[in-house]
C-alpha cells in the first residue's frame, strides 16, 4: 500500500515539473503564438543555476557551493532563464516566426553544449549531486518528504496558474491574443507588439526555468543527460493534447501525456527484455511522436478548447 | 441567339463561408467584346474576378466559359480553357527577367512560345529590349505591359484584367487603353474591373456596375457614360465619372 | 593557418548540401523544416543497405577511397529518400496544407517527425555507430602545411558538381522556373497555370536527393549513427538564415561561413562548443543584419 502510494507522489511531483512546463509554454505559444523549441534550454538554465546557488562546494568549480536557501535558488532560475530568454527574443522576435523557432532550438542545444563542456561551471557529464531538496528531513521518513514537496510543487503551480489566469483575462492578455490571431491588426491599433510579445516570452521561459529547478533539486542530481531535446518534444504534445490557450488543459495535458508516458515505460518494459532497453525508448518516442501528428491532424484544438475569453474591462463595459 | 463567352450564374461566393461577397451576381461577356465592371471601393469586383478564377470557393451558381461548366475549377487549370487572368497587385514575378516571365506565360502551349512571344512584342515592341531585366525592376507601365503580355503568351480567347490603370499616370494608363484596344482587335475578348470609368467605357462595348456585391445597372458603354444616375448612385464620391 | 580552411571549406560543403533542401522547403513550402536532418540521415542509411545489396564494398577511384559501387548506391539511395520524403508529405503535410493549417503546425509536425524518424533509424539499424568500408585515409600534401584527404578533394568536386547542376535546373529548365515563381507567388503561378502539387514534389525530390548525397559523404568521411544527421540541422539552419532566407545561393554562402566559423573554433581547441559558437554568430548575424548576408530588406 505504501509503496503504491509512495509511486503514485513521485509520478505526480514529476508530472508537475510538466504541467507547470507546459503551463508556460501555453503563454507563449497558446496564447501568444510563439514557437519555442528550446524549452529544454530554459528548463536546463533553471536548474543549473539553482544547483549552482543552493548546492554545495565541488573541489573542482570556479563558483557554486554558495548552498542558499531554496527560494533564492528558485528565484535566481527564473531570473537566468528570463534573461536568456530576453537576448534570444530581443534579437529573434522581430523577424519571420520561424526564426525564433530555428533561434531557440538552437538556445537548446548550445545550453546542452555548455553543460557537458564548461566544466568548471557544471562539472560536465559528471554532473552536479548531492543539490539540497526544499522540505527534506522535517520527517523521519522519505514519503513525507515527498508528501511535502508535492504540496510545494502544487502551490507553485497554482500561484502560476493564478497568475496566467489574471494575465490573459488582463486588457495585456487581450492584447496578446490580438496579436495571434492578426499582428497587423494589432500593430495598427498602436499597441507595440514586440515589447508585449518579449514580455509574453520572456516571462514563459522564466516558469520553465523554474520547473527545471524545482526538478533538480528534487532528484538531488543534475547532469547534461537531464536535458535532452526529447523534453522539448514531450511538453509540445502535452499542449497540443491538452489544448493549447487553455491554461487548465495545459495542465491536464502535461498530466495526462506523462501518465500514458511512464504507462508505455512499464507496459514495454514488462513486454521488452531488459536488453533491449534502447529500443524500448525508442518505440515510445515513435509512439508519441505519432500521438502528437494525429492530434494535429485529427484534433488541434486538444481535449479542452480554448475558451473564448471576455477580459474583465469588456465584461464591464 | 448568340451563346455568351463566360456566363457567371447567379453567384454567391466569398473568403468565408458564413460571410459571401457576390450575393447572386449574373454577367455575360460574348466573344469579341470588351466589357468593363465599374463599382465603389469594395463593391466586390476584385472577388468577382477570383471567384471566376477558382481562387474563391462558389456556394451558389455557376460560371461556364464557352458552355462549359468551369465552376470551382481549380485554378491552375484555368488557362488550359484559355482564360488568363492578371491580378490587380502583384501581377509579375518581380524577381525573374522578362523573358522568363513570357515563358512562363507560355508553359501549356510551349511549342507555340516563338509564335505568341513575336505577337506579344509587336503589341508591346518596348519589351524586347527590357528582356534581360528583373521584371521587379520595371516602371509600374511597363510591368503591366509585362503582366498583359505575360497573360497574353497562354493565346487566350478571354482575358480578365482587374484595374489595369490603376496606379498609372493619367496619361500612361490611355496608353494602356490604346493597347487593349490592339488586344481586342488581336482576337482576344477582354472582361475588366476599372475605377477609371470613363476612360475604360470609352473602350469598351458593355459594362456593368456593381455595388453590394450584385450588379444593379448594365448596358452598352455609351448608355452608362451618359446615365448620370450610373454616376452618382454607385460609382462613389471618389470616381471618376462622378466627378466629372 | 590554411588547414582549418581546408577543413572549413570540406565541412562547408556538406551543410551547403544539406541546407539546399531546407531552403526549398522554407521558400516554397513556406516553413522550416526541422526533420531535414533526419533525411541526410535516411538518405546515409538507404546508402549502406544498397552498399551492401551491391556487396562489392565502396570501391576506390585513383587515390579517392570510394568509387562506382559507392556512387552508385548513393544514386539509388537518392530516389528511395525521395520516395519516403514524398510518402510522408502525402501522409502528413499535404493534409495539413489543404486545411491552410498554421505555419507553426507544420514546424511542429516537422519537429515531431525529426524525432520519430531519428528513433525508427535507431529501431530498424541499431543505435551503434556503423561505417561503409574501413579504410586508411592517406592525406597529401598541397601546400606547405596543409594536408588534404584525396577523399576532401572529391567530396568539394561533387558539392561543386551538385550545385552547377542545380544552377542550371533553376534557370534553365521550366520546372526550375515554375519553383522560383512559386517560391515567390504561389497564388499568380496558379493563375499562370502552374500546378503547385507538381512543384512541391519537386521541392522535396531535390532536397532530399542533395541530403542523400550530404549524408553518405558525411558518412564515409566520419561514420554512420541515427543522430548524425540531427546533429547537422543547426547548422544548416544557421546558412540558411546567414545567407539570407529567401536565396538559394545566399544559402551557400552561409554554409561557407558556416564551415569556416566551425574549422576555426576546432583550430581554437572548442570543439565542443562548435554547434553553440555557429549558432552565436548566426545570433549576431541577425542582430545587425535581420535579412542575412544576401536576402533583400522585406
Ligand atoms: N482576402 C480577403 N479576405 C476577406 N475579405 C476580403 C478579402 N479581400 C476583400 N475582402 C472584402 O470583400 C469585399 C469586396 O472586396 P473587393 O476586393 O472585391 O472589392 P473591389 O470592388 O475590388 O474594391 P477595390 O476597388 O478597392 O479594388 C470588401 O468588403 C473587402 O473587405
Ligand atoms: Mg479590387
Amino acid at each position: 500500500m505504501e509503496a503504491y502510494l509512495s509511486t503514485i507522489i513521485f509520478f505526480l511531483i514529476f508530472a508537475s515539473f510538466y504541467s507547470l512546463t507546459t503551463l508556460g509554454l501555453n503563454l507563449q505559444w497558446g496564447f501568444t503564438g510563439l514557437f519555442n523549441v528550446g524549452i529544454v534550454g530554459f528548463y536546463a538554465i533553471g536548474a543549473y543555476t539553482s544547483a549552482i546557488l543552493t548546492g554545495p562546494p565541488y573541489p573542482d568549480t570556479l563558483i557554486g557551493g554558495l548552498g542558499l536557501w531554496f527560494p533564492i535558488g528558485f528565484i535566481g532560475a527564473m531570473v537566468t532563464s528570463g534573461i536568456a530568454a530576453l537576448i534570444v527574443g530581443f534579437i529573434t522576435l522581430r523577424l519571420r516566426e520561424d526564426f525564433l523557432a530555428i533561434s531557440t532550438f538552437g538556445i537548446g542545444l548550445s545550453i546542452q553544449l555548455v553543460a557537458l563542456n564548461f566544466e568548471s561551471l557544471t562539472r560536465g557529464p559528471n554532473g552536479m549531486y548531492s543539490l539540497p531538496r526544499p522540505l527534506s528531513g522535517i520527517s523521519e521518513s522519505n514519503l513525507v518528504d515527498n508528501i511535502l514537496y508535492l504540496i510545494l510543487c502544487l502551490a507553485i503551480i497554482g500561484a502560476v496558474y493564478w497568475a496566467f489566469e489574471r494575465m490573459v483575462r488582463s486588457p495585456w492578455g487581450r492584447v496578446l491574443r490580438a496579436i495571434r490571431e492578426d499582428e497587423t491588426a494589432s500593430a495598427a491599433l498602436g499597441k507595440n507588439v514586440f515589447a508585449i510579445r518579449l514580455q509574453s516570452f520572456v516571462v514563459g521561459s522564466a516558469v520553465m526555468g523554474l520547473a527545471g529547478a524545482m526538478q533538480g533539486n528534487f532528484i538531488g542530481f543534475i547532469s547534461p543527460q537531464d536535458f535532452l531535446p526529447i523534453f522539448t518534444f514531450q511538453v509540445f504534445v502535452m499542449l497540443i493534447v491538452g489544448g493549447s490557450g487553455n491554461n487548465m488543459g495545459a495542465l491536464l495535458g502535461g498530466l495526462v501525456v506523462w501518465g500514458l508516458w511512464s504507462f508505455s515505460e512499464q507496459v514495454i518494459g514488462a513486454v521488452l527484455p531488459a536488453t533491449f532497453n534502447t529500443e524500448a525508448g525508442a518505440v515510445r518516442i515513435v509512439l508519441i511522436g505519432l500521438i502528437l501528428a494525429l492530434a494535429l491532424l485529427y484534433r488541434p484544438e486538444g481535449i479542452l478548447r480554448e475558451k473564448r475569453i471576455v477580459s474583465r474591462e469588456a465584461r464591464l463595459s | 441567339m448568340v451563346e455568351p463567352m463566360l456566363a457567371v450564374r447567379d453567384v454567391e461566393a466569398g473568403y468565408n463561408p458564413s460571410l459571401p461577397i457576390l450575393h447572386g451576381i449574373s454577367l455575360d461577356v460574348f466573344e469579341g467584346e470588351i466589357v468593363t465592371v465599374l463599382g465603389p471601393n469594395g463593391a466586390g469586383k476584385s472577388t468577382l474576378i477570383k471567384a471566376i478564377a477558382g481562387l474563391l470557393s462558389i456556394s451558389r451558381g455557376s460560371v461556364t466559359i464557352g458552355g462549359r461548366d468551369i465552376t470551382g475549377v481549380e485554378t491552375h487549370q484555368l488557362i488550359r480553357e484559355r482564360v488568363a487572368y492578371v491580378p490587380q497587385t502583384e501581377n509579375v514575378f518581380a524577381k525573374l527577367s522578362v523573358e522568363e516571365n513570357l515563358a512562363l506565360g507560355a508553359l501549356h502551349n510551349p511549342d507555340q512560345f516563338a509564335e505568341q512571344r513575336r505577337r506579344v512584342l509587336d503589341l508591346f515592341p518596348d519589351l524586347e529590349r527590357l528582356g534581360h531585366l528583373a521584371a521587379g525592376k520595371l516602371s509600374g507601365g511597363q510591368r503591366q505591359m509585362v503582366a498583359v503580355g505575360r497573360a497574353l503568351m497562354a493565346d487566350p480567347t478571354l482575358l480578365m484584367l482587374d484595374e489595369p490603370s490603376a496606379g498609372l499616370s493619367p496619361k500612361l494608363a490611355q496608353v494602356v487603353f490604346s493597347q487593349l484596344i490592339r488586344v481586342k482587335q488581336v482576337g482576344v475578348t477582354i472582361l475588366m474591373v476599372e475605377q477609371n470609368a470613363r476612360a475604360a467605357l470609352k473602350i469598351s462595348d458593355r459594362g456593368y456596375v456593381l455595388a453590394e456585391g450584385q450588379e444593379k445597372v448594365q448596358g452598352d458603354a455609351r448608355s452608362l457614360l451618359d446615365n448620370p444616375e450610373v454616376g452618382e448612385l454607385y460609382l462613389g464620391a471618389n470616381s471618376r465619372l462622378a466627378r466629372s | 593557418m590554411m588547414q582549418f580552411v581546408a577543413d572549413g571549406i570540406v565541412s562547408a560543403a556538406l551543410i551547403a548540401l544539406g541546407a539546399i533542401g531546407i531552403s526549398m522547403t522554407y521558400n516554397i513550402l513556406r516553413f522550416a523544416n526541422f526533420a531535414q536532418g533526419e533525411i541526410l540521415t535516411i538518405g546515409a542509411y538507404f546508402t549502406l543497405l544498397l552498399v551492401s545489396l551491391i556487396g562489392a564494398g565502396i570501391g576506390t577511384l585513383g587515390p579517392v577511397a570510394f568509387g562506382w559501387p559507392l556512387l552508385v548506391s548513393i544514386v539509388f539511395a537518392m530516389a528511395a529518400t525521395s520516395v519516403v520524403v514524398l510518402v510522408v508529405d502525402w501522409l502528413l503535410f499535404r493534409p495539413l496544407r489543404n486545411r491552410k493549417a498554421a505555419r507553426i503546425t507544420l514546424i511542429m509536425a516537422a519537429f515531431g517527425l525529426s524525432l520519430m524518424g531519428r528513433n525508427l533509424v535507431t529501431l530498424i539499424a541499431g543505435g551503434e555507430p556503423q561505417y561503409y568500408a574501413f579504410f586508411i585515409p592517406k592525406a597529401i600534401e598541397i601546400l606547405p602545411g596543409v594536408r588534404l584527404v584525396p577523399d576532401d578533394f572529391a567530396i568539394i568536386g561533387i558539392a561543386i558538381i551538385a550545385f552547377a547542376a542545380l544552377f542550371l535546373f533553376m534557370n534553365r529548365t521550366s520546372m526550375g522556373r515554375q519553383m522560383r515563381a512559386v517560391s515567390e507567388n504561389p497564388t499568380l503561378a496558379r493563375i499562370n497555370g502552374i500546378d503547385v502539387r507538381a512543384v512541391i514534389r519537386w521541392t522535396w525530390i531535390i532536397g532530399a536527393s542533395l541530403a542523400t548525397v550530404a549524408g553518405a559523404l558525411l558518412a564515409h568521411n566520419t561514420q554512420l549513427r541515427p543522430e548524425m544527421g540531427f546533429d547537422m540541422l543547426l547548422p544548416m539552419f544557421a546558412a540558411l538564415i546567414l545567407g539570407g532566407a529567401s536565396n538559394l545561393y545566399g544559402t551557400i554562402l552561409g554554409a561557407l561561413v558556416i564551415g569556416l566559423t566551425e574549422a576555426i573554433a576546432v583550430s581554437l581547441g572548442l570543439a565542443g562548443y562548435r554547434a553553440a559558437i555557429t549558432f552565436m554568430v548566426m545570433l549576431i548575424v541577425l542582430l545587425f543584419r535581420p535579412q542575412g548576408l544576401l536576402g533583400e530588406k522585406e
